[in-house]
Formats: structure tokens, C-alpha cells, sequence
């Protein structure tokens, strides 16, 4: 085992980076399916106002973020029945109505701005034990409920009306697919900052689904990108001493390159097979 | 057995009414077909049925128990409008569209899962496209994905199938195979099949009783009855957007 390894901090990192982004992935899929890519995006700028109230009162601010997070993610649910907004207007209103608050904090409170952009770009390698415990408990959380709901989540994704039709919730699952968002984006902070953290929820996802014809082989693929890009990204940024959460996010860009690559070299070899058992991709 | 009972249902959409005092019985056995022209209701009647729109006014029962009380979905299956509701690039497997069904259903721990692939395979032998199940979803023609769709509602053992214009778009000869199927499904599994359609011809050749639907139910019987009634005869003299075949 290389030296480097043998370092509390470094495995504290690793542990943490690859639960948050195992769950991000899975999290990803469905988001990108039910065409709710952005929601990433817009959580995260309402963490961002959470951070900065948790360090404005003196609270965890990843507590204070959880809180406010998940409080808003439910919210844009509600405004989005109760409004009939388009799209992802809900999301727009609410992640810019977080970033003026954010702002509006940390104007106020001039005290905490260095440790506000620590969340802002991401700081894996000063991962606390505590935060370690919260990030694995937390995502494992996220895992479990997710494949607990798997068949119901699948089933809404895919086809809406019929899974209503045959009896699934589909208004409670949206709930729980938002507060598990919410909470996997306020974990992913402190992983790659906020201003990438929806990096990790649609770009490993977005790979997966490239070279995917089966929703299980999409989960395998995305978790797969999302644990190389975290081990590779940590292994880069020891080796080369540049920011952990950009070389992270790079190499899910690279891993989204290669296997956009691979899906076109199938998609010219099995054009024109639709519906032939003879040339047809299997799952 | 009545398995489903609306009484004086009706239903507005913005205030433009859709649906108005609907009276319908569909019994155990039955090959209803749900006719009529566009914009007639046929698709919001099913929907309201199935508990997806909530009737203005009026009562549904499933089942004997008040559609809100009603909670064994399992016995009803849905095929819902053809290449509408499905993104063709979802990277879904035929085992798996079918058994998002069967295990949306389950009760934890109910069923091993060698008995659930099972059961998922029997589904989808039993509309021919057994061979398919590792097959991603996109890659199959409309009416292969419509087979795996009925093989979806099918996978509960479900007591009463509805379908909503299955075969719109596809050749003559995918229709017949189709309907065919459905035959077999009525007859022998003795499956309660509702179908909406505009196809007059289906109604001849396959179903056993007949709702015409415009906005009001102008018409609910046997198949015979209504091909010498003056509903019929007005329908197609109408034109009505309905299909016409000779048979």
C-alpha cells in the first residue's frame, strides 16, 4: 500500500468521498430520467444559504444546511402544485432567493468568509471524523431508502401514469426522492464544494447512462464512475497538490468522454438492428 | 360479479364538461370496447376509472368498495396510450418494464426473487415475447413494446385489463396478431378486457358489449345490438373520425 494511504486523513477522505458519491450517482439517475437534472444546481445554492446561517448563528453550519436544504427542497414541491409553474421555475426562484440570502449573511457577518468558501470550492482533505461518521451514515441512509423504493422509483420514472395507475404514490415517492436529494447534495459540499456538488450528481450518472441498456447496468456504470473519479481525483490532487473537488470533477468529465465514445462506436454498429433479434443490444 | 360500477359520474375539465352522468357496469368476463369520436371522453372515462382524475360528480366503484376505499391494485391493469408516455432512450430492460409492475406490488420479503423472475417471465410468455427479456425497451418496434407494456399489467394477475388505443399506428397484420391475443386472454385466462378504440372493425370482430361514449354514454350493450342500432348506423354515417372495416 503506497505511504500516502496509510494517513488517517487521506482514508477519511476516501470514505467519505465514495459513499457521497455512490449515492449521488444513484440519486443522479433517476434525476436525469425524470428530466430534473438542474435540481442539483439549485439545492445546492440553497446550502449555500444554509452554510452561511449556520455560521451567522454559531450552529454545524452542515446541520444548519441539512435543515435548510430539505426544508426548501419540500417547498418547491409545494409551490410547484400549488403555482402550476412551469418546468423548473420553482427551482430557479428558490436557488436564487438562497444565494441572496447567503450573500446577505455573509455581508452581515463579515467574520466567517474564509470558512464559507471552504463550502464554496470543497475541502475533502480537512474532513472532520465527525462529519466523516454524519457523511457515511447519512448516505447510507440515502442508499437504503432508495432500494427500499427502487421498483416504485424505477416505475414512476419510466412511465408516471401507469405507475399511479397500479397503485404507487407517486406524489410521496417525489417527496422522498427530493429530501434524499437535499440531503446527498448538503453531504456532496463538503466533498467538492458547492459549486460543483451537482457535478457529482449528473455527471457520473450522465456516463452511466451512456453505455447503459439496462437501469441496474446505469446504476453499476455511474457508481463505478463516481468511486474511480474520487479515488483517482484524491490520488491526483496528493500527487500534483491542486484542489481535490476540481480533479474529481475532471475525471467524471473524462470517464463521461470515454463512455460517450463507446456508445457511439455501438450506435454505428447496431444502427438499422431495431427490433432484430439477430443484431440487437442486449442488457 | 360486477368488478366495476359508475353511477351518474361526470367530469369537467376548466369548466368545459367532459363527462356527463355516465351510468356504466363492466361485469367479470366481459370484452367491453369503449367507443367513440375524438374528444368524446373514451380516454377520461378510463382515467377516472382508474383513480387518475377525480369525477366532478358521481360515484366509481372497484370491486365492490368505493374507488377511495379501493386498494388492491393488482387487480387491475393498465396499458395506457401507445408511444405517449415512454422515452425511448430509457435505458430499461423487457424484465425489468415488467417487473417495475410486479414489484411496486410487492410486500417486503413476499416473494424470493427466482419466484418474481418467474413470474415475470410467465408475463411475458404469456404475449409471446418471452425470448426478449434482456432486450432494452428502445430497441423493440411499437408493437413489440406494446406486448411487453400488456405483459406489464399482466404480471399481477390482475382480474380486469384496460387498455387505451393499443394498436393506433401499427399494420394490419401486428393489429390481427394483437387482437387475437386478447381473444385468447378473454376467452381462456377468462381476463375482463376493456379497450378504448376508433376502430369500428375491432368492434365487430372481437368484443362482447359496446360503450358509446360522447360525452354521454349513447349506447351500452351487446356487440349485436348495437351493429343493428341507430347509434351505429348514425356513427358511421357521421363519419365521427371513426375506423370502418367490412366484415
Amino acid at each position: 500500500m503506497p505511504a500516502f494511504l496509510t494517513y488517517g486523513f487521506i482514508q477519511r477522505a476516501f470514505l467519505a468521498g465514495v459513499f457521497i458519491a455512490v449515492a449521488c450517482a444513484v440519486l443522479g439517475l433517476f434525476l436525469i430520467l425524470r428530466k430534473d437534472a438542474m435540481i442539483g444546481h439549485g439545492l445546492a445554492h440553497i446550502a449555500f444559504a444554509g452554510v452561511a446561517l449556520g455560521l451567522f448563528l454559531n450552529v454545524l453550519p452542515l446541520a444548519a444546511a441539512l435543515a435548510v436544504t430539505v426544508a426548501a427542497a419540500l417547498a418547491i414541491i409545494k409551490l410547484k402544485d400549488m403555482a402550476r409553474l412551469y418546468g423548473d421555475t420553482a427551482i430557479g426562484i428558490f436557488s436564487s432567493l438562497g444565494l441572496a440570502i447567503g450573500i446577505l449573511l455573509a455581508s452581515m457577518a463579515r467574520g466567517f468568509n474564509v470558512e464559507l468558501m471552504s463550502y464554496l470550492f470543497g475541502d475533502i482533505l480537512a474532513i472532520e471524523p465527525l462529519e466523516v461518521g454524519l457523511a457515511v451514515i447519512l448516505a447510507a441512509a440515502v442508499l437504503l431508502a432508495v432500494r427500499m423504493n427502487y421498483a416504485k422509483l424505477l416505475f414512476m420514472t419510466f412511465d408516471r401514469e401507469s405507475a399511479r395507475a397500479a397503485g404507487v404514490k407517486v406524489g410521496r415517492l417525489d417527496m422522498l426522492l427530493m429530501v434524499l436529494t437535499a440531503v446527498t447534495i448538503v453531504l456532496g459540499m463538503k466533498v467538492v464544494g458547492i459549486l460543483l456538488v451537482a457535478a457529482l450528481i449528473v455527471i457520473p450518472a450522465a456516463a452511466g447512462l451512456q453505455v447503459a441498456a439496462s437501469f441496474r447496468t446505469a446504476v453499476r456504470a455511474s457508481t463505478a464512475v463516481a468511486v474511480v473519479s474520487v479515488a483517482a481525483g484524491l490520488g491526483l490532487s496528493l500527487t500534483l497538490n491542486i484542489p481535490a473537488s476540481a480533479a474529481i470533477v475532471i475525471f467524471c468529465f473524462l470517464a463521461f468522454g470515454i463512455f460517450s465514445l463507446l456508445k457511439k462506436g455501438r450506435g454505428l454498429s447496431a444502427r438499422a438492428n431495431k427490433g432484430n433479434p439477430s443484431g440487437h443490444r442486449q442488457a | 360479479m360486477d368488478l366495476i360500477v359508475l353511477r351518474g359520474v361526470s367530469f369537467r375539465y376548466d369548466g368545459t364538461p367532459v363527462l356527463v352522468d355516465i351510468d356504466l357496469t363492466i361485469r367479470e368476463g366481459d370484452f367491453l370496447a369503449i367507443i367513440g369520436p375524438n374528444g368524446s371522453g373514451k380516454t377520461t372515462l378510463v382515467k377516472v376509472i382508474l383513480g387518475l382524475l377525480e369525477p366532478s360528480s358521481g360515484s366509481v366503484e372497484a370491486f365492490g368498495k368505493p374507488l377511495g376505499e379501493f386498494s388492491d391494485w393488482r387487480k387491475i391493469g393498465y396499458v395506457p396510450q401507445k408511444a405517449t408516455h415512454i422515452d425511448p432512450f430509457f435505458p430499461a430492460s423487457v424484465e425489468e418494464v415488467v417487473g417495475m409492475a410486479l414489484l411496486s406490488n410487492r410486500k417486503p420479503r413476499a416473494r424470493s426473487r427466482r419466484e418474481g423472475r418467474g413470474e415475470i417471465i410467465r408475463a411475458l410468455d404469456e404475449v409471446g415475447m418471452a425470448d426478449y427479456g434482456k432486450w432494452a425497451i428502445g430497441r423493440l418496434s411499437g408493437g413489440q413494446q406494446q406486448r411487453v407494456f400488456i405483459a406489464r399489467a399482466l404480471v399481477t394477475s390482475p382480474k380486469i385489463l384496460f387498455l387505451d388505443e393499443p394498436t393506433t399506428g401499427d399494420d394490419a397484420e401486428t393489429q390481427a396478431s394483437f387482437y387475437d391475443m386478447l381473444d385468447r386472454l378473454n376467452s381462456r385466462e377468462g381476463l375482463t378486457i376493456v379497450l378504448v378504440t376508433h376502430d369500428i372493425g375491432i368492434v365487430n370482430k372481437h368484443v362482447t358489449s359496446v360503450a358509446c361514449l360522447n360525452q354521454r354514454l349513447a349506447y351500452h350493450g351487446s356487440h349485436e345490438d348495437f351493429c343493428r342500432s341507430g347509434v351505429f348506423r348514425d356513427m358511421v354515417s357521421r363519419g365521427d373520425h371513426l375506423i370502418s372495416h367490412e366484415h
